[in-house]
C-alpha cells in the first residue's frame, strides 16, 4: 500500500554544510543540565551543545548536527510525506508543526555525505520531530538509504534518536521495523559496513531494530538507551528501578554497545572507522 | 463473555476475544496440530524462557520446527512466563531454533499470543532491544519458509519479531497492533479508559489487517479446539505447499517484498 506522497516543496538539494548553524542558539540563557543538574550558561555548551561538566550531549536537530558533522552532503527524499493511513485526528497539524520546527519532512534526515573525501550513506534522526518517532516516511527514507548504499557499495552511518514507533500510524509504523531490518541485512550480506551512533533518547521500536543492528554500535555519553519506558517497567515489576538503568554507561557494562564517544570526537572517529572498513574494490 | 461465534463484532469485542481465557494453551495448540512434538529448551547463552516453547514435530510425514509463545495455565506458570511476555532469552531461543531449522531444511511454524516482549528490569539488562533486533535481521535471510499464526494477542515488536517471515495468518478472534489499545489511548489521549475507541481507530482486527495486506488470511474459530486445530493445520499445509514451490531466491525476494510495500 502507498503510505506516502511526495511533498513537492524542497526537491533534492545539494547543500554545503552550514558551519554556522550550530551557533544559532538563544544567547544569554541559564539552563540546567538534565543529567548532572549543573547550572550552565547557554554559551558554554558551544557548537556541539555539550554539558561541560558531564559531557551529556543536548538534544539537537538533525540540521544542527549535520552542520558540524560532515564536509559535504546531498540530501535524499526530502519531499516525502505520509498519507496518514489511520486518518488520525490532528495528526497532519502535528506533522506540519514538526516540519516547521525541524526543517525536515519527517523524523530523519538522510543523505549521501562525505567526511575527508570518504563517501557514505548518512541518516540522522531528529528527537524534535514528534519525539523522533518512527513513521512510514522515516522507515521508507531509511530503507531507501540502505538500498542506495547497497547498490553503490557505500557504508552507512546512522544516528538514532527516537521515542519509538509513531502511534498515529499504528501497525504501519510497526511494519517499518521489519522493512528496515531486511534492507540492512541485504546491505550487510554485501560485506558493507554499518555504524550506528545512539543519541538521546534511543528507545522502543528503534532500539528493537536498526539501532541494535550495527556492525559497531557507539553512543554519546549519558544517552538514554532502552526498549521499554521506565514507567512501564516499574508498573510491570511493581518496583522502582535505578535511575541509571538505561544510561549508555550501564548499557555498555551489560555488553550491548561497543563504546561511548564524546560528541566532539565523533567526526574524527567516524572518519577513522570508515577508512579502516573501506572495501578493497571501491 | 464474548460469543466467539458472533460474526459481527466491534474492534473492542475482538480484543476481548483475543484475550479470552478459553484460548488454547501453546501445548494444546502444538499437539493439536502436529504429531510427535519434541520440545527443545534453552538459548545456549543464559537460560530457558518458559514464555517461548519450541521444538521439532511432524506435519504429515515432514519434520518441521515449531515455536509458540506460551502464557501458561496455572497461576505459577503464568508467573513463570510473565503472562506470555518473552524475555530476551526467549527470543534468542526462538532464533536458535530457526537457524537450526534452516540448517536442516525444516520449515518453521510460529504461533503468537503475546501482549508483547517482557518489559521488566532484567529484560532491559539482558538486551531486549538487541534480542528483538537480531530476530528481525536474521529471520529476513533465513532460507526456509517461516509461517506465523497469531492466535490471540499480537503485541508490538514482541509479536513482530516472531511474525517477520513469509506469511502471517490470524485466527478470527485475534489482534495485532503497535501497542495495546489501553497504552495507545494513554499515550495519545492521556486516558487509558478510551481503549475501546482506540481499538476502533487502530485497525487491529484481522479483517482490517487483511484489507491492508498486513496478513495473508483469517482462520475461522469455533468453541471446539479440535476444529480450530484442524482449520489451522489445513491452512499450514496449504501455505507450506505454496511456499515450497519457490526457489530459495524467490522465497527471499517475496519475503523482502512482503514488508517493502509498507
Ligand atoms: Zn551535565
Amino acid at each position: 500500500m502507498q503510505l506516502f506522497n511526495e511533498l513537492k516543496t524542497l526537491g533534492q538539494q545539494h547543500i554545503k554544510a552550514d558551519k554556522k548553524a550550530g551557533e544559532r542558539v538563544p544567547s544569554g540563557l541559564w539552563i540546567a543540565c538534565p543529567k548532572c543538574h549543573q547550572s550552565l550558561y547557554h554559551k558554554d555548551l558551544g557548537i556541539y551543545q555539550v554539558c561541560p561538566n558531564c559531557e551529556y550531549g543536548f538534544r539537537i536537530t538533525a540540521r544542527e548536527r549535520i552542520s558540524w558533522l560532515v564536509d559535504d552532503f546531498s540530501e535524499l527524499d526530502a519531499d516525502m510525506c505520509t498519507t496518514d493511513p489511520l486518518h488520525f485526528p490532528d495528526y497532519k497539524k502535528k506533522l506540519e508543526k514538526a516540519r516547521v520546527n525541524t526543517k525536515l519532512n519527517d523524523s530523519i534526515l538522510t543523505a549521501i555525505a562525505t567526511i575527508q573525501d570518504k563517501k557514505f550513506g548518512l541518516g540522522i534522526m531528529d528527537p524534535n520531530f514528534i519525539m523522533g518517532s518512527m513513521g512510514s516516511v522515516t522507515g521508507e527514507k531509511i530503507t531507501r538509504l540502505f538500498e542506495k548504499a547497497t547498490s553503490e557499495k557505500l557504508p552507512v552511518v546512522l544516528f538514532t534518536a527516537s521515542g519509538g514507533a509513531r502511534m498515529q500510524e499504528g501497525i504501519f509504523s510497526l511494519m517499518q521495523m521489519a522493512k528496515i531490518s531486511a534492507a540492512i541485512k541485504r546491505h550487510s550480506d554485501e560485506g558493507l559496513f554499518y555504524l550506528t551512533i545512539l543519541t538521546d533518547p534511543t528507545t522502543g521500536g528503534v532500539t528493537a531494530s536498526f539501532a541494535m543492528q550495527g556492525d559497531l554500535i557507539l553512543s554519546e555519553p549519558r544517552v538514554l538507551i532502552g526498549f521499554a519506558g521506565k514507567r512501564v517497567i516499574e508498573q510491570t515489576i511493581h518496583q522502582k528501578v535505578p535511575n541509571n538503568l538505561q544510561d549508555a554507561e550501564t548499557v555498555l557494562e551489560h555488553g550491548f554497545i561497543d563504546a561511548i564517544v564524546q560528541r566532539r570526537e565523533l567526526k574524527k572517529k567516524i572518519a577513522w572507522l570508515l577508512n579502516i572498513h573501506e572495501k578493497g574494490d571501491s | 463473555m464474548v460469543n466467539i461465534l458472533d460474526r459481527k463484532k466491534t474492534a473492542a469485542q475482538i480484543v476481548a476475544g483475543a484475550r479470552n481465557q478459553e484460548k488454547m494453551s501453546a501445548y494444546d495448540l502444538i499437539n493439536g496440530i502436529f504429531d510427535d512434538f519434541f520440545e527443545l529448551h534453552g538459548d545456549r547463552l543464559s537460560g530457558d524462557d518458559a514464555a517461548i516453547v519450541g521444538g521439532i514435530a511432524m506435519l504429515a510425514d515432514k519434520a518441521v520446527t515449531v515455536i509458540a509463545t506460551n502464557k501458561g495455565e496455572s497461576a505459577q506458570e503464568r508467573m513463570l512466563t510473565h503472562f506470555g511476555c518473552p524475555q530476551p532469552s526467549g527470543y534468542r531461543k526462538s532464533l536458535r531454533l530457526i537457524k537450526q531449522a534452516e540448517k536442516f531444511g525444516r520449515p518453521v511454524f510460529i504461533f503468537v499470543n503475546t501482549a508483547g516482549a517482557y518489559p521488566g528490569k532484567s529484560a532491559e539488562e539482558n538486551g531486549q532491544g538487541e534480542a528483538l533486533a537480531n530476530n528481525l535481521l536474521e529471520i529476513s535471510g533465513v532460507k526456509v519458509p517461516v509461517i506465523t499464526v497469531i492466535y490471540g494477542e499480537g503485541g508490538s515488536g514482541g509479536a513482530l519479531a516472531l511474525a517477520c517471515g513469509d506469511a502471517v495468518w490470524m485466527v478470527e478472534n485475534s489482534m495485532y497492533s503497535v501497542l495495546s489499545p489501553e497504552g495507545f489511548a494513554a499515550i495519545l489521549w492521556k486516558d487509558s479508559k478510551r481503549a475501546d475507541e482506540a481499538a476502533e481507530v487502530m485497525q487491529l482486527t484481522p479483517e482490517k489487517l487483511l484489507a491492508q495486506n498486513v496478513i495473508e488470511g483469517i482462520i475461522p474459530e469455533s468453541h471446539s479446539h479440535k476444529r480450530v486445530c484442524r482449520a489451522i493445520r489445513k491452512t499450514m499445509e496449504q501455505e507450506l505447499g505454496r511456499l515450497s514451490t519457490l526457489s530459495t531466491e524467490e522465497l527471499l525476494a517475496k519475503r523482502y517484498e512482503r514488508f517493502r510495500k509498507f
